[in-house]
Protein backbone atom coordinates (compact mmCIF):
# COMPACT_ATOMS: atom_id res chain seq x y z
CA UNK A 1 0.00 0.00 0.00
CA UNK A 2 1.16 3.57 -0.51
CA UNK A 3 3.43 5.22 2.01
CA UNK A 4 3.21 8.99 2.48
CA UNK A 5 5.86 10.53 4.72
CA UNK A 6 6.40 7.23 6.51
CA UNK A 7 2.73 6.40 7.04
CA UNK A 8 1.39 3.34 5.29
CA UNK A 9 -2.22 3.55 4.22
CA UNK A 10 -5.00 1.06 3.65
CA UNK A 11 -6.66 2.89 0.80
CA UNK A 12 -5.58 4.58 -2.43
CA UNK A 13 -8.49 7.00 -2.30
CA UNK A 14 -8.26 10.36 -0.55
CA UNK A 15 -11.62 12.07 -0.08
CA UNK A 16 -12.38 15.78 0.21
CA UNK A 17 -15.04 16.88 2.71
CA UNK A 18 -16.61 19.92 1.05
CA UNK A 19 -20.11 20.37 -0.31
CA UNK A 20 -21.82 17.16 0.69
CA UNK A 21 -25.59 17.34 1.19
CA UNK A 22 -25.00 16.95 4.93
CA UNK A 23 -22.25 15.88 7.35
CA UNK A 24 -24.18 12.64 7.85
CA UNK A 25 -23.88 11.82 4.14
CA UNK A 26 -20.20 12.77 4.22
CA UNK A 27 -19.58 10.42 7.15
CA UNK A 28 -21.32 7.56 5.38
CA UNK A 29 -19.41 8.23 2.13
CA UNK A 30 -16.12 8.13 4.06
CA UNK A 31 -17.07 4.81 5.64
CA UNK A 32 -18.25 3.25 2.39
CA UNK A 33 -15.18 4.39 0.46
CA UNK A 34 -12.82 2.77 2.94
CA UNK A 35 -10.56 5.81 2.70
CA UNK A 36 -8.24 6.59 5.56
CA UNK A 37 -7.38 10.15 4.58
CA UNK A 38 -9.81 13.04 4.27
CA UNK A 39 -8.88 16.55 3.23
CA UNK A 40 -10.37 19.57 4.97
CA UNK A 41 -10.35 23.15 3.81
CA UNK A 42 -9.56 25.65 6.51
CA UNK A 43 -9.99 28.87 4.69
CA UNK A 44 -13.77 29.12 4.54
CA UNK A 45 -14.77 26.96 7.43
CA UNK A 46 -13.04 28.81 10.20
CA UNK A 47 -14.01 32.30 9.04
CA UNK A 48 -13.40 33.70 12.50
CA UNK A 49 -15.62 31.15 14.25
CA UNK A 50 -14.87 29.17 17.36
CA UNK A 51 -11.58 27.49 16.59
CA UNK A 52 -12.46 24.25 14.91
CA UNK A 53 -16.14 24.34 15.62
CA UNK A 54 -18.65 21.55 15.33
CA UNK A 55 -17.80 20.67 11.73
CA UNK A 56 -14.15 19.95 12.58
CA UNK A 57 -15.38 17.91 15.52
CA UNK A 58 -17.42 15.81 13.09
CA UNK A 59 -14.35 15.39 10.88
CA UNK A 60 -12.25 14.26 13.82
CA UNK A 61 -14.94 11.76 14.79
CA UNK A 62 -14.64 10.06 11.40
CA UNK A 63 -11.59 8.34 12.83
CA UNK A 64 -9.46 8.80 9.72
CA UNK A 65 -6.35 10.83 9.09
CA UNK A 66 -6.95 14.47 8.30
CA UNK A 67 -4.98 16.18 5.53
CA UNK A 68 -5.79 19.86 5.99
CA UNK A 69 -5.51 21.97 2.86
CA UNK A 70 -4.87 25.58 2.02
CA UNK A 71 -7.64 25.75 -0.58
CA UNK A 72 -8.55 29.26 -1.63
CA UNK A 73 -5.15 30.77 -0.79
CA UNK A 74 -3.84 33.05 -3.51
CA UNK A 75 -0.49 34.03 -2.03
CA UNK A 76 2.48 32.41 -0.35
CA UNK A 77 1.95 34.23 2.94
CA UNK A 78 -1.72 33.32 3.05
CA UNK A 79 -0.94 29.67 2.38
CA UNK A 80 1.82 29.55 5.00
CA UNK A 81 -0.42 31.17 7.60
CA UNK A 82 -3.28 28.78 6.82
CA UNK A 83 -0.91 25.81 7.09
CA UNK A 84 0.16 26.95 10.56
CA UNK A 85 -3.47 27.32 11.66
CA UNK A 86 -4.16 23.84 10.32
CA UNK A 87 -1.27 22.39 12.29
CA UNK A 88 -2.73 23.80 15.50
CA UNK A 89 -6.30 22.74 14.85
CA UNK A 90 -5.63 19.21 13.65
CA UNK A 91 -2.33 18.52 15.42
CA UNK A 92 -0.70 17.24 12.22
CA UNK A 93 2.34 18.21 10.19
CA UNK A 94 0.63 17.13 7.01
CA UNK A 95 -0.54 19.90 4.74
CA UNK A 96 -2.01 19.81 1.27
CA UNK A 97 -0.53 22.95 -0.22
CA UNK A 98 -2.57 24.93 -2.72
CA UNK A 99 -1.48 28.31 -3.97
CA UNK A 100 -4.02 29.39 -6.55
CA UNK A 101 -2.65 31.42 -9.43
CA UNK A 102 -5.66 31.84 -11.66
CA UNK A 103 -9.01 32.88 -10.31
CA UNK A 104 -11.11 31.23 -13.01
CA UNK A 105 -9.40 27.88 -13.58
CA UNK A 106 -7.93 27.62 -10.06
CA UNK A 107 -4.67 26.71 -11.77
CA UNK A 108 -1.84 26.54 -9.24
CA UNK A 109 0.68 29.38 -9.07
CA UNK A 110 3.67 27.07 -9.40
CA UNK A 111 6.20 29.76 -8.49
CA UNK A 112 4.39 30.59 -5.26
CA UNK A 113 3.86 26.89 -4.67
CA UNK A 114 7.58 26.10 -4.74
CA UNK A 115 8.33 29.05 -2.47
CA UNK A 116 5.61 28.13 0.05
CA UNK A 117 6.70 24.47 -0.04
CA UNK A 118 10.27 25.47 0.81
CA UNK A 119 9.13 27.63 3.74
CA UNK A 120 6.79 24.97 5.12
CA UNK A 121 9.22 22.08 4.67
CA UNK A 122 11.78 24.19 6.53
CA UNK A 123 9.34 24.46 9.44
CA UNK A 124 8.85 20.73 9.64
CA UNK A 125 5.67 20.41 7.61
CA UNK A 126 5.10 17.36 5.44
CA UNK A 127 3.88 18.98 2.28
CA UNK A 128 1.49 17.52 -0.31
CA UNK A 129 1.70 20.09 -3.12
CA UNK A 130 -1.18 20.50 -5.57
CA UNK A 131 0.69 21.09 -8.82
CA UNK A 132 0.43 20.78 -12.59
CA UNK A 133 1.95 17.93 -14.60
CA UNK A 134 5.06 20.01 -15.35
CA UNK A 135 8.22 17.96 -14.74
CA UNK A 136 10.45 20.92 -13.98
CA UNK A 137 8.08 22.25 -11.35
CA UNK A 138 7.89 18.75 -9.90
CA UNK A 139 11.68 18.63 -9.69
CA UNK A 140 11.73 22.00 -7.90
CA UNK A 141 9.09 20.84 -5.43
CA UNK A 142 11.17 17.78 -4.57
CA UNK A 143 14.21 20.01 -4.10
CA UNK A 144 12.11 22.21 -1.81
CA UNK A 145 11.54 19.22 0.45
CA UNK A 146 8.31 17.64 -0.81
CA UNK A 147 8.25 13.85 -0.73
CA UNK A 148 4.85 13.46 -2.36
CA UNK A 149 3.52 15.15 -5.52
CA UNK A 150 -0.10 15.84 -6.38
CA UNK A 151 -0.49 16.73 -10.05
CA UNK A 152 -3.85 17.64 -11.50
CA UNK A 153 -5.25 15.74 -14.45
CA UNK A 154 -7.69 18.57 -15.33
CA UNK A 155 -8.78 21.80 -13.60
CA UNK A 156 -10.35 21.50 -10.13
CA UNK A 157 -14.00 20.49 -10.18
CA UNK A 158 -14.07 20.28 -13.99
CA UNK A 159 -14.87 16.55 -14.06
CA UNK A 160 -13.06 16.34 -17.41
CA UNK A 161 -10.84 13.42 -16.52
CA UNK A 162 -7.21 13.01 -17.68
CA UNK A 163 -6.48 15.64 -20.33
CA UNK A 164 -2.82 14.96 -20.94
CA UNK A 165 -2.07 11.28 -20.56
CA UNK A 166 1.44 11.37 -22.11
CA UNK A 167 2.38 14.04 -19.59
CA UNK A 168 1.06 12.03 -16.64
CA UNK A 169 2.92 9.00 -18.02
CA UNK A 170 6.13 11.02 -18.26
CA UNK A 171 5.77 12.16 -14.68
CA UNK A 172 5.39 8.57 -13.49
CA UNK A 173 8.44 7.54 -15.49
CA UNK A 174 10.52 10.48 -14.31
CA UNK A 175 9.77 9.96 -10.61
CA UNK A 176 9.40 6.22 -10.14
CA UNK A 177 10.02 6.35 -6.40
CA UNK A 178 7.98 9.43 -5.46
CA UNK A 179 4.39 8.80 -4.34
CA UNK A 180 2.17 10.46 -6.95
CA UNK A 181 -1.45 11.36 -6.26
CA UNK A 182 -3.75 12.69 -8.97
CA UNK A 183 -5.46 15.55 -7.24
CA UNK A 184 -7.96 17.34 -9.40
CA UNK A 185 -10.21 16.99 -12.41
CA UNK A 186 -11.58 13.48 -11.93
CA UNK A 187 -15.25 13.22 -12.87
CA UNK A 188 -16.11 9.56 -12.98
CA UNK A 189 -14.75 6.23 -11.78
CA UNK A 190 -13.34 5.36 -15.23
CA UNK A 191 -11.14 8.49 -15.04
CA UNK A 192 -9.79 7.33 -11.70
CA UNK A 193 -9.17 3.83 -13.04
CA UNK A 194 -7.38 5.33 -16.06
CA UNK A 195 -4.85 7.29 -14.00
CA UNK A 196 -4.31 4.34 -11.68
CA UNK A 197 -3.56 2.22 -14.75
CA UNK A 198 -0.72 4.66 -15.46
CA UNK A 199 0.84 3.61 -12.18
CA UNK A 200 -0.23 6.47 -9.94
CA UNK A 201 -0.27 5.70 -6.24
CA UNK A 202 -3.57 7.28 -5.27
CA UNK A 203 -6.37 9.60 -6.32
CA UNK A 204 -7.86 12.54 -4.45
CA UNK A 205 -11.51 13.36 -5.08
CA UNK A 206 -14.15 15.68 -3.76
CA UNK A 207 -16.75 17.10 -6.15
CA UNK A 208 -17.10 13.85 -8.12
CA UNK A 209 -18.40 12.18 -4.95
CA UNK A 210 -19.98 15.10 -3.06
CA UNK A 211 -21.87 16.31 -6.13
CA UNK A 212 -23.14 12.88 -7.20
CA UNK A 213 -26.81 12.04 -6.93
CA UNK A 214 -25.95 9.35 -4.37
CA UNK A 215 -22.60 10.36 -2.86
CA UNK A 216 -22.33 7.23 -0.71
CA UNK A 217 -22.78 4.85 -3.64
CA UNK A 218 -20.43 6.94 -5.78
CA UNK A 219 -17.76 6.78 -3.06
CA UNK A 220 -17.91 3.00 -3.27
CA UNK A 221 -17.79 3.05 -7.08
CA UNK A 222 -14.64 5.17 -6.98
CA UNK A 223 -12.98 2.99 -4.36
CA UNK A 224 -13.53 -0.05 -6.57
CA UNK A 225 -12.36 1.69 -9.76
CA UNK A 226 -9.19 2.91 -8.04
CA UNK A 227 -8.43 -0.55 -6.69
CA UNK A 228 -9.09 -2.08 -10.13
CA UNK A 229 -6.82 0.38 -11.90
CA UNK A 230 -4.04 -0.29 -9.44
CA UNK A 231 -4.29 -4.07 -9.76
CA UNK A 232 -4.39 -3.77 -13.54
CA UNK A 233 -1.23 -1.66 -13.61
CA UNK A 234 0.69 -4.37 -11.81
CA UNK A 235 -0.98 -7.19 -13.71
CA UNK A 236 0.54 -5.98 -16.98
CA UNK A 237 -1.92 -4.77 -19.57
CA UNK A 238 -1.90 -5.46 -23.28
CA UNK A 239 -0.66 -2.77 -25.59
CA UNK A 240 -3.11 -1.75 -28.30
CA UNK A 241 -2.52 -3.09 -31.82
CA UNK A 242 -3.49 -1.81 -35.21
CA UNK A 243 -5.54 -4.84 -36.16
CA UNK A 244 -7.51 -7.72 -34.74
CA UNK A 245 -5.61 -10.70 -33.32
CA UNK A 246 -7.67 -13.87 -32.92
CA UNK A 247 -7.41 -15.45 -29.52
CA UNK A 248 -7.74 -18.95 -30.92
CA UNK A 249 -5.42 -20.57 -33.52
CA UNK A 250 -6.46 -20.15 -37.11
CA UNK A 251 -4.18 -22.84 -38.52
CA UNK A 252 -6.18 -25.55 -40.18
CA UNK A 253 -9.03 -23.30 -41.10
CA UNK A 254 -9.69 -22.17 -44.63
CA UNK A 255 -8.02 -18.82 -45.10
CA UNK A 256 -9.33 -18.04 -48.57
CA UNK A 257 -12.65 -16.34 -48.64
CA UNK B 1 -52.89 24.69 29.20
CA UNK B 2 -50.29 27.40 29.85
CA UNK B 3 -47.33 27.04 27.50
CA UNK B 4 -44.06 28.95 27.43
CA UNK B 5 -42.37 29.14 24.04
CA UNK B 6 -38.74 30.15 24.12
CA UNK B 7 -37.61 31.79 20.92
CA UNK B 8 -39.55 34.02 18.54
CA UNK B 9 -37.94 33.01 15.27
CA UNK B 10 -39.83 31.10 12.64
CA UNK B 11 -39.83 27.90 14.73
CA UNK B 12 -41.22 29.62 17.83
CA UNK B 13 -43.86 31.72 16.06
CA UNK B 14 -45.19 28.83 13.98
CA UNK B 15 -45.33 26.64 17.09
CA UNK B 16 -47.18 29.42 18.93
CA UNK B 17 -49.63 29.66 16.04
CA UNK B 18 -50.40 25.93 16.14
CA UNK B 19 -50.67 25.81 19.93
CA UNK B 20 -52.98 28.81 20.11
CA UNK B 21 -55.15 27.22 17.41
CA UNK B 22 -55.51 24.23 19.72
CA UNK B 23 -56.55 26.40 22.63
CA UNK B 24 -53.27 26.75 24.55
CA UNK B 25 -52.54 29.88 26.54
CA UNK B 26 -49.16 30.92 25.14
CA UNK B 27 -46.38 33.18 26.36
CA UNK B 28 -43.36 33.73 24.08
CA UNK B 29 -39.93 34.60 25.42
CA UNK B 30 -38.23 36.60 22.69
CA UNK B 31 -34.69 37.78 22.04
CA UNK B 32 -33.77 41.19 23.36
CA UNK B 33 -33.18 42.23 19.75
CA UNK B 34 -36.73 41.14 18.89
CA UNK B 35 -37.26 39.36 15.58
CA UNK B 36 -33.84 40.47 14.29
CA UNK B 37 -32.23 38.14 16.83
CA UNK B 38 -33.40 35.08 14.90
CA UNK B 39 -31.69 33.35 11.97
CA UNK B 40 -35.03 33.48 10.12
CA UNK B 41 -34.78 37.28 9.97
CA UNK B 42 -32.02 36.73 7.37
CA UNK B 43 -33.87 34.01 5.46
CA UNK B 44 -34.67 33.99 1.76
CA UNK B 45 -38.28 33.01 2.37
CA UNK B 46 -38.37 30.63 -0.56
CA UNK B 47 -40.91 27.85 -0.26
CA UNK B 48 -38.98 25.72 -2.72
CA UNK B 49 -39.14 22.05 -1.75
CA UNK B 50 -38.43 20.80 -5.27
CA UNK B 51 -35.30 22.94 -5.71
CA UNK B 52 -34.07 22.07 -2.23
CA UNK B 53 -34.27 18.39 -3.14
CA UNK B 54 -31.12 19.00 -5.18
CA UNK B 55 -29.10 18.54 -2.00
CA UNK B 56 -31.68 17.75 0.70
CA UNK B 57 -33.25 14.45 1.71
CA UNK B 58 -36.60 13.33 0.33
CA UNK B 59 -38.43 14.27 3.58
CA UNK B 60 -37.67 17.93 2.93
CA UNK B 61 -39.78 17.61 -0.20
CA UNK B 62 -42.58 15.60 1.39
CA UNK B 63 -42.89 17.85 4.44
CA UNK B 64 -42.15 21.03 2.53
CA UNK B 65 -44.85 20.67 -0.11
CA UNK B 66 -47.56 21.79 2.34
CA UNK B 67 -45.67 24.86 3.53
CA UNK B 68 -47.12 27.34 1.03
CA UNK B 69 -50.67 26.35 2.02
CA UNK B 70 -49.84 26.72 5.71
CA UNK B 71 -48.40 30.20 5.26
CA UNK B 72 -51.24 31.25 3.01
CA UNK B 73 -53.74 30.27 5.72
CA UNK B 74 -51.72 31.90 8.50
CA UNK B 75 -50.95 35.23 6.79
CA UNK B 76 -53.08 37.98 5.18
CA UNK B 77 -54.03 37.58 1.51
CA UNK B 78 -51.22 38.18 -1.04
CA UNK B 79 -48.44 37.43 1.44
CA UNK B 80 -47.50 34.19 -0.33
CA UNK B 81 -46.50 34.51 -3.97
CA UNK B 82 -47.18 31.27 -5.80
CA UNK B 83 -45.49 31.97 -9.10
CA UNK B 84 -42.62 29.53 -9.10
CA UNK B 85 -38.82 29.59 -9.10
CA UNK B 86 -36.58 30.20 -12.09
CA UNK B 87 -33.19 28.46 -12.18
CA UNK B 88 -30.61 29.75 -14.66
CA UNK B 89 -26.90 29.40 -15.39
CA UNK B 90 -24.37 31.18 -17.56
CA UNK B 91 -23.85 29.39 -20.90
CA UNK B 92 -20.43 28.14 -19.77
CA UNK B 93 -22.01 26.62 -16.66
CA UNK B 94 -24.75 24.81 -18.55
CA UNK B 95 -23.49 21.53 -17.08
CA UNK B 96 -24.65 22.84 -13.70
CA UNK B 97 -28.16 23.22 -15.05
CA UNK B 98 -28.16 19.63 -16.28
CA UNK B 99 -26.84 18.46 -12.94
CA UNK B 100 -29.51 20.41 -11.07
CA UNK B 101 -32.19 18.96 -13.36
CA UNK B 102 -30.97 15.42 -12.76
CA UNK B 103 -31.30 15.84 -8.99
CA UNK B 104 -34.76 17.44 -8.91
CA UNK B 105 -38.30 17.06 -10.22
CA UNK B 106 -41.34 19.28 -10.68
CA UNK B 107 -39.78 21.56 -13.29
CA UNK B 108 -39.86 22.13 -17.00
CA UNK B 109 -37.10 23.36 -19.32
CA UNK B 110 -37.55 26.83 -20.74
CA UNK B 111 -35.93 28.36 -23.80
CA UNK B 112 -34.89 31.99 -24.27
CA UNK B 113 -38.34 33.15 -25.36
CA UNK B 114 -40.15 31.55 -22.44
CA UNK B 115 -37.62 33.02 -20.02
CA UNK B 116 -38.26 36.46 -21.49
CA UNK B 117 -42.01 35.94 -21.16
CA UNK B 118 -41.72 35.03 -17.47
CA UNK B 119 -39.07 37.56 -16.48
CA UNK B 120 -38.72 40.29 -19.12
CA UNK B 121 -35.69 41.71 -17.30
CA UNK B 122 -33.77 38.54 -18.12
CA UNK B 123 -34.64 38.61 -21.86
CA UNK B 124 -31.62 37.78 -23.97
CA UNK B 125 -29.49 36.97 -20.96
CA UNK B 126 -30.05 33.23 -20.64
CA UNK B 127 -30.75 30.59 -23.25
CA UNK B 128 -31.97 27.86 -20.93
CA UNK B 129 -33.68 27.70 -17.57
CA UNK B 130 -35.55 25.35 -15.29
CA UNK B 131 -38.94 26.53 -14.11
CA UNK B 132 -40.39 25.12 -10.90
CA UNK B 133 -43.96 26.39 -11.35
CA UNK B 134 -45.39 25.02 -8.10
CA UNK B 135 -42.94 26.79 -5.81
CA UNK B 136 -43.72 29.92 -3.80
CA UNK B 137 -42.02 32.64 -1.82
CA UNK B 138 -42.80 35.15 0.88
CA UNK B 139 -41.10 38.05 2.63
CA UNK B 140 -39.76 36.50 5.84
CA UNK B 141 -39.62 39.75 7.76
CA UNK B 142 -43.20 40.68 6.91
CA UNK B 143 -44.29 37.12 7.59
CA UNK B 144 -42.67 37.02 11.03
CA UNK B 145 -43.97 40.49 11.95
CA UNK B 146 -47.56 39.79 10.87
CA UNK B 147 -47.52 36.37 12.50
CA UNK B 148 -46.37 38.01 15.71
CA UNK B 149 -49.06 40.73 15.47
CA UNK B 150 -51.72 38.10 14.86
CA UNK B 151 -50.57 36.18 17.92
CA UNK B 152 -50.65 39.32 20.07
CA UNK B 153 -54.19 39.98 18.84
CA UNK B 154 -55.13 36.50 19.99
CA UNK B 155 -53.82 37.09 23.47
CA UNK B 156 -50.27 35.74 23.20
CA UNK B 157 -47.86 37.59 25.50
CA UNK B 158 -44.32 38.38 24.26
CA UNK B 159 -41.58 39.03 26.82
CA UNK B 160 -37.94 39.89 26.28
CA UNK B 161 -37.12 39.66 29.99
CA UNK B 162 -36.51 36.62 32.21
CA UNK B 163 -39.58 34.47 32.72
CA UNK B 164 -40.23 32.10 35.62
CA UNK B 165 -40.95 28.73 34.02
CA UNK B 166 -42.69 27.51 37.15
CA UNK B 167 -46.09 28.77 36.16
CA UNK B 168 -46.23 26.83 32.89
CA UNK B 169 -47.44 23.31 32.23
CA UNK B 170 -45.11 23.01 29.26
CA UNK B 171 -42.06 24.68 27.74
CA UNK B 172 -41.34 24.59 24.01
CA UNK B 173 -37.70 25.36 23.28
CA UNK B 174 -37.29 27.00 19.87
CA UNK B 175 -34.09 28.90 20.57
CA UNK B 176 -32.23 27.31 17.65
CA UNK B 177 -28.57 28.17 17.34
CA UNK B 178 -28.48 29.56 20.89
CA UNK B 179 -28.39 25.93 22.04
CA UNK B 180 -25.23 25.00 20.14
CA UNK B 181 -22.91 23.40 22.66
CA UNK B 182 -25.84 22.23 24.82
CA UNK B 183 -27.80 20.03 22.43
CA UNK B 184 -25.77 17.04 21.29
CA UNK B 185 -24.90 17.10 17.60
CA UNK B 186 -26.26 20.60 17.01
CA UNK B 187 -23.96 22.79 14.95
CA UNK B 188 -24.08 26.18 13.27
CA UNK B 189 -24.03 26.84 9.55
CA UNK B 190 -23.34 30.47 8.90
CA UNK B 191 -25.37 32.20 6.22
CA UNK B 192 -24.61 35.66 4.89
CA UNK B 193 -26.93 37.77 2.76
CA UNK B 194 -27.33 41.23 1.33
CA UNK B 195 -30.15 43.54 0.31
CA UNK B 196 -29.79 45.43 -2.94
CA UNK B 197 -32.10 48.16 -4.12
CA UNK B 198 -32.57 49.23 -7.71
CA UNK B 199 -35.46 50.25 -9.89
CA UNK B 200 -33.65 49.24 -13.05
CA UNK B 201 -34.38 45.54 -12.64
CA UNK B 202 -37.78 43.98 -12.08
CA UNK B 203 -38.18 40.35 -11.11
CA UNK B 204 -41.37 38.72 -9.95
CA UNK B 205 -40.07 35.45 -8.55
CA UNK B 206 -36.92 34.00 -6.96
CA UNK B 207 -34.14 33.41 -9.47
CA UNK B 208 -31.37 30.96 -8.68
CA UNK B 209 -28.14 31.45 -10.60
CA UNK B 210 -26.19 28.21 -10.60
CA UNK B 211 -22.42 28.32 -10.46
CA UNK B 212 -19.97 25.56 -9.59
CA UNK B 213 -18.57 27.49 -6.65
CA UNK B 214 -20.89 30.36 -5.86
CA UNK B 215 -24.56 29.51 -6.37
CA UNK B 216 -26.71 32.54 -5.56
CA UNK B 217 -30.38 33.28 -5.34
CA UNK B 218 -32.12 36.60 -5.67
CA UNK B 219 -35.58 37.08 -4.21
CA UNK B 220 -37.58 40.19 -5.13
CA UNK B 221 -39.15 41.87 -2.11
CA UNK B 222 -41.04 44.56 -4.02
CA UNK B 223 -40.26 48.28 -4.16
CA UNK B 224 -37.03 47.61 -6.00
CA UNK B 225 -35.62 45.63 -3.08
CA UNK B 226 -33.81 42.35 -3.68
CA UNK B 227 -32.50 39.90 -1.16
CA UNK B 228 -29.41 38.01 -2.35
CA UNK B 229 -28.17 35.00 -0.47
CA UNK B 230 -26.81 32.99 0.97
CA UNK B 231 -23.50 31.48 1.92
CA UNK B 232 -23.21 28.09 3.61
CA UNK B 233 -20.21 28.14 5.92
CA UNK B 234 -19.56 25.51 8.57
CA UNK B 235 -19.21 27.94 11.45
CA UNK B 236 -21.30 29.27 14.32
CA UNK B 237 -19.91 32.77 13.90
CA UNK B 238 -22.70 35.31 13.44
CA UNK B 239 -20.38 38.28 12.87
CA UNK B 240 -20.57 40.70 9.95
CA UNK B 241 -20.29 39.53 6.35
CA UNK B 242 -16.75 38.87 5.04
CA UNK B 243 -15.28 40.80 2.14
CA UNK B 244 -14.97 37.59 0.15
CA UNK B 245 -18.65 36.69 0.52
CA UNK B 246 -19.70 40.22 -0.33
CA UNK B 247 -17.54 40.16 -3.47
CA UNK B 248 -19.04 36.83 -4.49
CA UNK B 249 -22.58 38.15 -4.01
CA UNK B 250 -21.96 41.33 -5.93
CA UNK B 251 -20.22 39.52 -8.78
CA UNK B 252 -23.01 37.01 -9.14
CA UNK B 253 -25.73 39.66 -8.88
CA UNK B 254 -23.93 41.51 -11.65
CA UNK B 255 -23.77 38.31 -13.69
CA UNK B 256 -27.52 37.89 -13.28
CA UNK B 257 -28.14 41.41 -14.53
CA UNK B 258 -25.58 44.18 -15.15
CA UNK B 259 -27.98 46.81 -13.79
CA UNK B 260 -27.28 45.44 -10.31
CA UNK B 261 -23.94 47.22 -10.59
CA UNK B 262 -25.78 50.49 -9.97
CA UNK B 263 -27.98 49.10 -7.20
CA UNK B 264 -27.66 50.44 -3.66
CA UNK B 265 -26.28 48.04 -1.12
CA UNK B 266 -28.80 48.74 1.64
CA UNK B 267 -28.04 45.95 4.09
CA UNK B 268 -25.64 43.12 4.77
CA UNK B 269 -26.27 40.52 7.40
CA UNK B 270 -25.41 37.10 8.72
CA UNK B 271 -27.27 34.51 10.70
CA UNK B 272 -26.35 31.12 12.15
CA UNK B 273 -28.59 28.27 11.06
CA UNK B 274 -28.97 25.50 13.63
CA UNK B 275 -28.42 22.06 12.07
CA UNK B 276 -27.97 18.43 13.00
CA UNK B 277 -25.61 16.09 11.15
CA UNK B 278 -28.27 15.04 8.62
CA UNK B 279 -29.43 18.65 8.16
CA UNK B 280 -32.96 17.61 9.17
CA UNK B 281 -34.98 19.12 12.03
CA UNK B 282 -35.85 17.30 15.24
CA UNK B 283 -38.95 17.66 17.40
CA UNK B 284 -38.79 15.81 20.68
CA UNK B 285 -40.37 15.82 24.13
CA UNK B 286 -38.70 15.15 27.44
CA UNK B 287 -41.02 15.47 30.41
CA UNK B 288 -42.47 18.96 30.24
CA UNK B 289 -40.11 20.33 27.62
CA UNK B 290 -40.58 20.04 23.89
CA UNK B 291 -37.61 20.90 21.68
CA UNK B 292 -37.85 22.07 18.09
CA UNK B 293 -34.45 22.58 16.52
CA UNK B 294 -32.19 21.97 13.53
CA UNK B 295 -34.30 23.66 10.87
CA UNK B 296 -31.06 24.43 9.00
CA UNK B 297 -31.81 26.40 5.81
CA UNK B 298 -35.41 25.23 5.77
CA UNK B 299 -37.01 27.41 8.46
CA UNK B 300 -39.96 28.70 6.44
CA UNK B 301 -40.24 25.48 4.46
CA UNK B 302 -40.33 23.01 7.35
CA UNK B 303 -41.49 24.98 10.42
CA UNK B 304 -45.19 24.41 9.57
CA UNK B 305 -44.48 20.69 9.86
CA UNK B 306 -42.37 20.98 13.03
CA UNK B 307 -44.99 23.29 14.59
CA UNK B 308 -47.71 20.73 13.98
CA UNK B 309 -45.54 18.02 15.49
CA UNK B 310 -44.78 20.17 18.52
CA UNK B 311 -48.50 20.83 19.00
CA UNK B 312 -49.24 17.13 18.65
CA UNK B 313 -46.61 16.33 21.28
CA UNK B 314 -48.04 19.00 23.57
CA UNK B 315 -51.57 17.66 23.47
CA UNK B 316 -50.97 13.99 22.91
CA UNK B 317 -47.74 12.43 24.06
CA UNK B 318 -48.28 9.35 21.94
CA UNK B 319 -48.29 10.99 18.52
CA UNK B 320 -45.61 12.78 16.62
CA UNK B 321 -42.75 11.36 18.63
CA UNK B 322 -39.25 11.65 17.24
CA UNK B 323 -38.22 14.02 14.51
CA UNK B 324 -39.56 14.99 11.14
CA UNK B 325 -38.43 11.80 9.52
Amino acid sequence: MPVFYGSELRSRLLLGTARYPSPAVLAEAVRRSGTDIVTVSLRRETAGGRQGGAFFELIRELGVRVLPNTAGCHSVSEAVLTAKMAREIFATDWIKLEVIGHHETLQPDVFGLVEAARILAGEGFEVFPYTTDDLVVAERLLEAGCKVLMPWCAPIGSAMGPQNVPSLRAMRAEFPDVPLIVDAGIGRPSHAAAVMELGYDAVLLNTAVAGAGEPVAMAEAFAKAIAAGHIAYHAGMLEPRDMAVPSTPVIGKAVFS
Amino acid sequence: MRVLIKGAGVAGLTAAHELVARGAEVTVAEHSRGLAGAASWYAGGMLAPWCERESAEEVVLTYGIGAADWWEAALPADSVHRNGTLVVAQPRDSAELKRFASRTSGFRWLGAEEIAALEPALAGRFRQALFFAEEAHLDPRKALSTLRQGLVARGVVFRASEIDEGGFALTVDCTGAARIGEVEGLRGVRGEMIYLQTHEVTLSRPVRLLHPRIPLYTVPRGGGLFMCGATMIESDDGGPITARSLMDFLNTAYALHPAFAEARLVETGAGVRPAFADNLPRVSRRENTISVNGLYRHGFLLSPATARQAAALAFDEQSGRGHVR
